[in-house]
């Protein structure tokens, strides 16, 4: 279909073992190696569990955007839908405590409230870009500042917390486990299925990615532009709703500082994992990987001391260039399959 | 209410005496900082409105303008309108950032205002007339003075710092200098920047590299709430463990007259600030006393026999 997955089938027809694809996996190993040298610790059940429950957050995020940015869009917006979210959420959820006291229900009703902002939220995002003909760049900077100003006014400034006696129904949301896993964990990996599947075994994934490599080509070629492109909007609203509602359960609170720098490290995922920014060739797969790296590097810092606090971003930002070099570069790919 | 000190007197009587001479029927006193965006500063804007209200009812004659502004620019704009458009006789200031605001403030006192700067000072000295602040270094050192006083030689803290700052730094290295020769053992600290996540997921870390913790200086109240999510999920708030932050949140403030365990004590770093820059403003036009000078409100320890004093559960701080 383009020109990147047939060459990508070409190499690993030829060498047998794809670099290109097991570039973020590889990192991700080397960190882990690293992370265990510096302290055995590192690799604890305890640490694994934190880790992998802190990545499903931007992990989370992370699939939406795959679809967003594969199909050649982008959206800045999501940590500030993630923040004005939970602070919706925690102001419904206190307000129902009247009526439905503090069980099951009125989590539901958070739940749901959730879930139906993060799609309305996608859908306005994903009818600016497409009905209104505005690039996605600025119509989700626009709705960037506008959904944090609205959590920053909702919480007056301040913090917004949640009801005392519903933090105890909605904790363990987060902090419980199931089969070994916290359900955060569990979340992570059923939208990472359901992303895989979406993208690889669906028109729809081949529509983005048609979409991705030439929009015009797509157009006639009968595909629906502009509904498809508007639904990989909607898709990362509902990836974002889902985030929220686990990550409100963990502090039980949101202010404006609330899901800040989201958005940058969901893309970062995003393209360490090996999809291309320009769009027309994405991959889940590689998008958990990046989340993963992401959340480790941060771990990682955490569990020494050798590093100097200030040069914390030198770091990541080191890694992270690594990261993208270790598919990108040529030297891992056969000349005769180019 | 607070501990004032009083450091240093500059002698502006005669400017005071001007200026309310020049506008007889009211005293107007602009009053800018930057608009809220989080807890604590949503908490100086409550203050300020308190103190607006209760000295306009006190004083017929004053006039308050409160003006935030949402970036630096904003604010040296919203400083010439303050000038230009309401003539202010006063004008207290907490400046977004020293540099660039630095000029604009003097040129307010050019046009023959006094000047009140609050928090943050300028980088020029001698253009505000008072000076009312929290104190950073102090409040490090009070933390740690109460650390000395519950652990003991042997015992493992961790610290958790805020964002990387100047005023982060004053925090710390008071802090370091006042624990050293204690025998208490730093284990490390890392930046959670004044932020309940960062304070959950650097605490979360130092809990699994550090298997024996007595105590944590969470230097902040919003850090001390991610810490102390963290202990419980880890089970290992018992112990006698304990977590000291800083600020004087509400929530905290009423933990400690609760008589919560984890975390009994708070240090104050209080929004209040403003209120007090507020008054002593209105009293340079009021009192009989002089007032130009440096106010370097105290770090006081609030413990549950205080904590009701420091206790405001309107705020949103």
């Amino acid at each position: 279909m383009t020109e990147i997955t047939m060459s990508t089938a070409k190499t690993r027809k030829l060498i047998g073992f794809d670099l290109k694809t097991a570039g973020p996996a590889i990192a991700l190993l080397i960190l882990c190696v690293i992370g265990f040298l510096l302290n055995p610790a590192f690799l604890s059940e305890g640490n694994i569990t934190n880790l992998l429950t802190r990545s499903a957050f931007i992990g989370i995020i992370a699939v939406g955007a795959t679809f967003v940015i594969t199909a050649g869009g982008i959206d800045l917006s999501v940590g500030s839908m993630a923040a004005v979210i939970a602070g919706v959420m925690i102001i419904v959820m206190n307000s129902a405590v009247g009526t439905f006291g503090t069980g099951v229900t009125t989590v539901l009703i958070g739940c749901g409230c959730s879930i139906i902002l993060g799609l309305g939220a996608g859908l306005v995002n994903g009818l600016l870009t497409t009905k209104g003909k505005i690039e996605a760049f600025i119509v989700t900077l626009g709705t960037m500042g506008i959904y944090r100003s609205l959590v920053t006014y909702f919480a007056d400034g301040g913090t917004l917390s949640l009801n005392y006696d519903i933090r105890g129904v909605y904790r363990p949301v987060y902090y419980d486990s199931f089969f070994g896993l916290p359900i955060p964990v569990w979340v992570f990996i059923v939208v990472a299925i359901a992303g895989w599947f979406l993208m690889n075994r669906t028109a729809f994934g081949r529509y983005c990615t048609a979409i991705g490599s030439n929009e015009s080509v797509a157009k006639y070629s009968a595909i629906k532009v502009d509904r498809v492109k508007a639904l990989t909007y909607v898709i990362q609203g509902l990836c974002v709703s889902l985030a929220t509602i686990i990550y409100v359960p963990r502090l039980g609170s949101a202010s404006s500082s609330t899901g800040v720098l989201w958005e940058l490290e969901a893309i970062a995922a995003v393209i360490i994992g090996g999809t291309v920014l320009k769009g027309g060739y994405g991959r889940i797969g590689g998008t958990i990987l990046g989340a993963l790296i992401l959340t480790t590097i941060g771990n990682i810092l955490n569990f020494t001391d050798m590093i100097s606090n200030y040069l914390n971003g030198t770091m990541q930002g080191l890694i992270i260039i690594i990261a993208v070099w270790l598919q990108r570069g040529d030297w891992g790919r056969n000349k005769s399959a180019d | 209410m607070n501990t004032l000190t009083k450091i240093g007197a500059l002698a502006t009587v005669a400017t005071i005496a001007l200026t309310s001479w020049a506008s007889a029927e009211s005293i107007k006193i602009g009053v800018s900082y930057p608009t809220p965006t989080h807890a604590w500063a949503a908490g100086m804007n409550w203050h300020a409105e308190k103190a607006e209200e209760r000295l306009e009812a006190l004083y017929p004659d004053v006039d308050l303008i409160l003006v935030n502004s949402p970036d630096p620019s904003a604010q040296a704009s919203a400083l010439e309108d303050l000038v230009s458009v309401h003539q202010i006789d006063a004008l207290v200031v907490l400046p977004f950032e020293s540099e660039p605001l630095t000029d604009p403030v003097l040129n307010v006192k050019k046009s023959g205002a006094l000047i009140t700067v609050v928090d943050r000072g300028l980088s020029q000295p001698g253009i505000e007339d008072i000076y009312v602040a929290g104190n950073n270094p102090e409040l490090g050192r009070v933390s740690a003075q109460y650390m000395k006083g519950r652990l003991k030689d042997g015992d493992n803290i961790v610290i958790l710092r805020g964002i990387p700052t100047l005023i982060d730094n004053e925090r710390f290295d008071a802090f370091m200098a006042e624990i050293e020769g204690s025998g208490i053992n730093v284990l490390d600290h890392k930046h959670a920047n004044w932020n309940r996540d960062d304070g959950f997921e650097v605490m979360q870390d130092f809990l699994s590299r550090f298997p024996d913790i007595d105590a944590v200086w969470a230097q902040d109240d919003d850090i001390a709430i991610g810490v102390v999510a963290a202990l419980k999920q880890a089970g290992r708030d018992g112990n006698g463990m304990f977590v000291v932050g800083g600020a004087g949140m509400k929530e905290t403030i009423k933990g400690i007259m609760d008589g919560n365990e984890l975390v009994p004590v708070d240090v104050l770093y209080p929004p209040a600030m403003i209120a007090t820059a507020m008054d002593v403003t209105v009293a340079a036009f009021k009192s009989n006393g002089p007032v130009a000078g440096r106010y370097i409100l105290g770090a006081t320890l609030i413990t549950p026999e205080n904590a009701a004093s420091f206790y405001f559960p309107d705020s949103p701080f």
